[in-house]
């Protein structure tokens, strides 16, 4: 290709504003409040719990008691809000390495979560695992996985489980845009069409994969809902940073899921307002950009406007922000006081026996 | 009691435990209708049906990673990769996922599932499709890993593996589908980690794994004719969890070892069991170990070329008749 027929890219900055607008959330009269109060308040309830707990986690970074890497997901709280509230309690959710706010959102104690990005003996995994892969089963929390684009085959798996079974549990998998350059990505929506799974697919379009915008290095303009077509599923494309659009969309995709209808694929625009992972202070962005979602699409800020309309007083939003804190706190204080992990889990649960041995 | 060939006795082991437990689900390409590339999954899809016996997709990440999400939440899949040399498409289930998950969730995730693969040379299919790679399983802590020398081993070794909480790489050699043995009735069930002695001796030790047993097998009988040498045959079966107990017992008997290995010779199993031996009986030893392998090439496709390339029972007789001089 010679100099002159190269088409310039569009940069994220200038398609991301066009993008909000398309899908802003419909007017917000009595009969579209399809959602109730209480859901409402949970869905507010869980993204301010994130944000809170990720900003923590940050603090605790600086004061180097968060160790190894961390992936935040500051500003993307609706998407895992928004999933979260809308899944029943056995389905099974894997996400990446940036996945604190979906473990969290299914109601994993702060504790737990904090004490792993500590690398204490109180963290889920006693400090086995580390900030990209937590998991806990017994919330459903099927595992976070650092390997780009790994964990769509493997949910497609529990789908089929839960297909062979006769069980109603749906497996959704959260995943960033740039996983869709991947050939599992192509491998995991191939193979859940064709068998009909019921496996959602969740991509989290934050607009860059690192520290590359994803328009540079992707061939169409919404990688997720643009390729839907060729494993015959609908092109979605919705506001993830709107609670309620997440939640209505998540919904839809559970029934269909639910009714033997197989896979869905949904792509959440929304934006990281952090870098990449601790290391990045996310300079590659253009002038402005992150000032405009900051002050004009928060999620959380968004959800606080949409609470007021609905008549929640400012009270109540206070108590649930204080409440939020007041865990964040207590989390933050046993995390600190919980020792280091014991060195003899070293070698244990590497074979199912328990222990590491290979041989006699 | 009925003679079966190995790839009949593949069939027969994933039809035993499909009977047996009907969380035993089984995918892979080709597997279902056609039986099979290798034919040694024919009649499972006729007694088992579509839901169990599964056709995929060429997809051997998704064939892996669905296993692998399968065996998480309750079931007991047993997914084919049809040549191993494929296992480099999805080796990230193979290296990353399917045996870390244990470890890393701090034993909340179980990965009970069996991939079964075509492993090995000898059908001039050169160098992409004839590739002994269970060296690549081997050094991965958290899988286990099985090669069957027979059909009997097959069956057995096959349900062993199904019933195995641990993720098992189940390596069935190419060259050996037509072979013959005999397989009694009824259930069979062997363990994992047992190697076997074949043909007991005093003077040497031959350790051997698929292919290379027939061939170790006899190599040893013309060494006792033509050369006076009386050696034990061992068949290694497992290399995750490795029988050491009977090696090092074999070598404390007599006093010399020799591995005859598939792999290309950087880093094969024989290299760990030396220095297994010279860590840990290096008293018993009456001379070197020596390591009988392909040489650190990838694998011709012309016949001629391929069969210098393989350990042959003359190379075996040749090497260690010298070595015992
Ligand atoms: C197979 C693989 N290649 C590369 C990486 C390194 N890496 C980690 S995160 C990342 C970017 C992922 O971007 P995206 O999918 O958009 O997710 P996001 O981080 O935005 O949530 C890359 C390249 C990896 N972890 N795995």
């Amino acid at each position: 290709m010679t100099p002159q027929t190269k088409t310039p890219k569009r940069t994220a900055a200038k398609r991301a504003p066009a993008k909000a607008q398309k899908a802003a959330a419909p007017a917000r009269t009595a009969a579209n409040d399809d959602i109730g109060l209480d859901t409402r308040l949970e869905l507010f309830r869980r993204q301010v719990e994130i944000r809170d707990c990720e900003q923590r986690a940050y603090d605790l970074f600086l004061q180097n008691l968060v160790k190894g890497t961390s992936h935040l997901s500051l500003g993307q709280e609706a998407i895992a809000a928004g999933f979260a509230v809308a899944m029943q309690p056995g389905d099974k959710s894997f996400c990446t390495y940036r996945g604190h706010a979906h473990t969290l959102a299914r109601g994993v104690p702060m504790e737990k979560v904090l004490g792993e990005l500590m690398q204490r003996d109180n963290g889920l995994m006693r400090g086995k695992g580390g900030s990209m892969h937590l998991t806990s089963v017994e919330h459903g929390v099927m595992g976070s996985y650092a390997i780009i684009g790994a964990h769509l085959p493997i949910a497609c798996g529990s789908a089929w489980r839960a297909q062979y079974l006769g069980h109603d549990d749906v497996a959704v998998c959260f995943f960033g845009d740039g996983t869709t350059n991947i050939g599992a990505f192509h491998e995991a929506l191939n193979f859940a069409a064709v068998w009909k799974l019921p496996v959602v697919f969740v991509c989290e379009n934050n607009l860059y994969m690192e520290y590359t915008p994803i328009g540079d290095v992707t061939a169409v303009e919404h990688p997720a809902a643009d390729r839907a077509s060729a494993y015959g599923l609908p092109s979605i494309v919705i506001d993830g940073n709107d609670a309620d659009a997440v939640y209505r969309e998540a919904q839809k995709a559970f029934a269909k899921a639910r009714a033997g209808e197989g896979p869905s694929l949904i792509e959440c625009m929304t934006y990281r307002h952090s870098g990449h992972s601790r290391a990045d202070p996310g300079k590659y962005r253009p002038d402005g950009e992150l000032e405009d979602w900051k002050k004009n699409r928060d999620p959380i800020n968004i959800y606080k406007a949409r609470l007021a309309e609905f008549g929640v007083g400012s009270e109540q939003i206070d108590k649930i922000m204080a409440a939020s804190m007041e865990q964040v706190d207590a989390a933050t204080e046993a995390c600190k006081a919980a020792p280091l992990p014991p060195e003899d889990i070293l070698s244990t649960d590497v074979y199912a026996d328990g222990g590491w041995a290979w041989r006699n | 009691m009925a003679e079966l060939t190995y790839r009949d006795a593949v069939a027969r082991g994933i039809a035993q435990e499909m009977r047996r437990d009907n969380d035993v689900v089984f995918l892979g390409e080709d597997v279902a209708k056609a039986g099979g590339v290798f034919k040694a999954t024919v009649g499972l899809f006729e007694e088992f049906g579509p839901i169990r016996v599964r056709d995929t997709p060429i997809s051997e990440q998704a064939i892996l990673g669905a296993a692998m999400g399968a065996a998480m939440t309750g079931l007991k899949p047993i997914a084919e990769i049809m040549f191993s040399d494929f296992l480099a498409v999805c080796f990230d289930y193979i290296a990353n996922e399917m045996p870390k998950s244990r470890y890393m969730t701090n034993g909340q995730v179980k990965c009970p599932l069996v991939v079964r693969t075509g492993n090995g040379a000898g059908s001039r299919f050169g160098a992409q499709h004839s590739q002994s790679v269970e060296n690549w399983a081997m050094m991965i802590p958290g899988l286990k890993v099985v090669a069957p020398s027979n059909p009997l081993d097959v069956v057995g070794l096959l349900a062993a593996a199904v019933r195995d909480p641990d993720p098992v790489i189940f390596f069935e050699h190419k060259s050996l589908y037509a072979m013959k043995g005999e397989v009694p009735d009824g259930e069979i069930l062997d363990t994992l980690g047992t190697a076997k002695i074949l043909r007991p001796g005093k003077d040497a030790t031959i350790l051997a794994l698929a292919l290379m047993v027939p061939r170790a097998m006899e190599a040893a009988e013309r060494l006792a004719a033509e050369h006076g040498i009386d050696c034990e045959v061992i068949d290694v079966r497992s290399l995750v969890p490795l029988d050491t107990q009977t090696i090092l017992g074999s070598v404390a008997k007599t006093g010399r070892l020799f591995t005859v290995e598939e792999n290309p010779r950087l880093c094969g199993w024989g290299a760990e069991i030396a220095s297994i031996v010279a860590d840990e009986a290096f008293y018993d030893l009456d001379g070197p170990v020596v390591r009988i392998t392909t040489p650190h090439i990838p694998l011709p496709a012309a016949d001629n070329l391929e069969d210098i390339v393989l350990p042959t029972p003359a190379r075996i007789v040749a090497t260690i008749s010298k070595s015992m001089e």
